[in-house]
């Protein structure tokens, strides 16, 4: 189940938002959540707003999945966009009831609110449906290289980002029997109230915690039988190609940030 | 023909407190082309003996010759080439995401080139029948799989050696069957020698030498017949007995006279038969 909910979001196709080089994915949807603040006007809002609606389009994903990446959120967004309507300030009242008051610009800045927080979801989770977590690890380590100048370790960072995804399906499956053998035990797992729920994931997690650390001395024993000694003088088996769409896309954000210039107020 | 392995008088301790040592003056030699099986109860050493062939245990006491290079903390690396080794669990030798990036994660630590690295792995997942596979995730693999893969990864290294280091024991019969097979393949092909250490008796049968080790010590060696012919003591060595040779044991018991030296499956039918129609 958490195994769905976070890494088995990568959905496989041969779009044109697939194809793209992970980095230049990663970058855009970075400058994309920085850009988002520009807008201003409801003018920037339908700009961008087209701008997301075409690249899920070029993804050819089912829009299904991105309404469902906004649902786990969807009470804060709400919660925040109501706050936005209570309290700001503003010249027309279109409904007052003693203290409450609500105006048609906390009315605009809630729906503003309302669609920058989809828009960021959307954004991300083209991101997240479209590339393999393995080459945004991979991504990631191509953005960090500058910070080598600084003795920031992006090798091995890269190297323990890419165990990590690795061994999440190996450590599900390890929770999946040790929670069966501690149910033959006779413990009940999300019974209970919130204390007796907390105290029967103690017996998880001590057996879990416990085998990671052996699997990790294993794995550290069997990396260094197979001569790894650290970045330096590695080759790289997996390499990242920039080709001219990833260019196009470049510009395309480039012309984005250039428009919400233009049309903010 | 040339010693590839040479082990002398080593003595290795984990604690410089422990009464007893791991090893206790070990001497073994592994010619070239030899497929050396290593068995022994639990706790002998053999795991512990294994490591000290490429440097991940120092010894206390004694020499370790590979390939003629002295171990020692210069030629550690040299040596870890030319030593390749498959560990018990499938799970916790396999670094890469994907089988591709796993069998390439040793020409990586080495610095081969990316171009010659794309042909070695294609080789090595072909010599090991994994090819198809390549893009799977170690998650989608059955263990007998994953240990094959680890095979390519050190035969994609063209190394003199390869160790398995229990590296049946976790696996159903069936991938005990697909590794043994995979490991005598790749033997022939790369002109290997192969240095095992197991329970399975299939596995010790196809040595041509078997090494018996207890409380860290070498207590028999010789031919895997000659060795099997130790009957139920070879449970106290800490192999599992195989059927023919529990067949005998019962056969005895019953007073029938059964042929001393070790006997394969078909051997053993063979000798029944014959006995059975001479009655």
């Amino acid at each position: 189940m958490m195994e769905k909910l976070i890494f088995g979001r990568y959905i496989p196709g041969q779009s044109f938002i697939h194809k793209l080089d992970p980095r230049s994915k990663l970058m855009g949807a970075i400058w994309f959540i920085v850009i988002i603040f520009l807008a201003n006007n409801w003018l920037t809002y339908v700009a961008l707003t087209v701008f997301v609606l075409t690249a899920v389009k070029l993804s050819e994903i089912n829009p299904k999945f991105f309404i469902n990446g906004v649902k786990p959120l969807i009470w804060l967004i709400l919660f925040t966009v109501i706050l936005q309507i209570l309290f700001t300030s503003g010249q027309t009242i279109w409904f007052r009831f003693g203290p409450v008051v609500i105006s048609q610009e906390g009315l605009l800045n809630g729906a503003f609110i309302f669609t920058r927080f989809v828009l960021i979801i959307f954004m991300s989770t083209i991101l997240t449906l479209t590339t393999m977590p393995l080459s945004l690890t991979d991504a990631i380590e191509f953005l960090l290289r500058p910070l080598n100048a600084i003795k920031v370790p992006v090798h091995e960072i890269a190297l323990m980002l890419s165990i990590a995804l690795r061994f999440v399906p190996t450590l599900m499956d390890e929770t999946e029997k040790i929670m069966n053998a501690q149910r033959a035990r006779g413990i009940d797992f999300g019974e209970g109230n919130i204390y007796q729920q907390m105290k029967s994931i103690v017996p998880l997690l001590i057996p879990l915690f416990v085998s990671s650390f052996n699997r990790a001395e294993e794995l550290a024993t069997a990396m260094e039988a197979r001569g790894y000694k650290g970045g330096e003088g590695r080759t790289k088996y997996r390499q990242l190609a920039w080709e001219n769409r990833d260019t196009l896309v470049m510009v395309a954000f480039v012309c984005l940030s250039v428009g919400l210039f233009v049309l903010r107020t | 023909m040339s010693e590839i392995i040479n082990v002398k008088n080593v003595t290795y301790r984990y604690d410089d407190e422990d009464q007893r040592a791991a090893l206790q003056d070990v001497s073994f030699t592994v010619t070239k082309g030899d497929w050396v099986a290593i068995i022994g109860p639990n706790g002998s050493g053999k795991s512990t003996l294994a490591k000290t062939i490429n440097g991940l245990i120092e010894p206390d006491n004694g020499e370790v010759t590979v390939g003629g290079l002295e171990l020692n903390e210069k030629n550690v690396w040299s040596i870890r080439e030319m030593v390749g080794m498959v560990f018990q669990n499938p799970d916790n030798q396999f670094v890469g995401s994907t089988v591709q990036d796993d069998v390439a994660f040793g020409l990586e630590n080495l610095g081969i080139p990316r171009e010659e690295m794309i042909e070695r792995v294609r080789n090595a997942l072909d010599k090991v029948n994994m090819l198809e596979y390549a893009e799977r995730e170690p998650a989608r693999l059955s263990g007998g799989q994953k240990q094959r893969v680890a095979i390519a990864g050190i035969v994609a290294l063209r190394p003199a050696i390869m160790i398995l280091d229990e590296a049946t024991s976790m696996l159903d019969p069936q991938g005990r069957e697909e590794v043994l097979r995979t490991v005598k393949e790749v033997k022939e092909q790369e002109n290997l020698s192969v240095l095992s250490i197991t329970h399975d008796i299939d596995e010790a049968a196809a040595a041509n030498r078997v090494l018996v080790m207890r409380d860290g010590q070498m207590i028999q060696e010789g031919t895997p017949e000659s060795i099997f012919s130790y009957g139920e003591k070879l449970i106290e060595m800490g192999l599992d007995l195989p059927f023919p040779e529990r067949l005998k044991a019962s056969l005895k018991k019953q007073g029938i006279d059964v042929p001393q030296d070790y006997l394969t499956e078909e051997g053993m039918v063979d000798w029944l038969w014959t006995y059975v129609s001479k009655k």
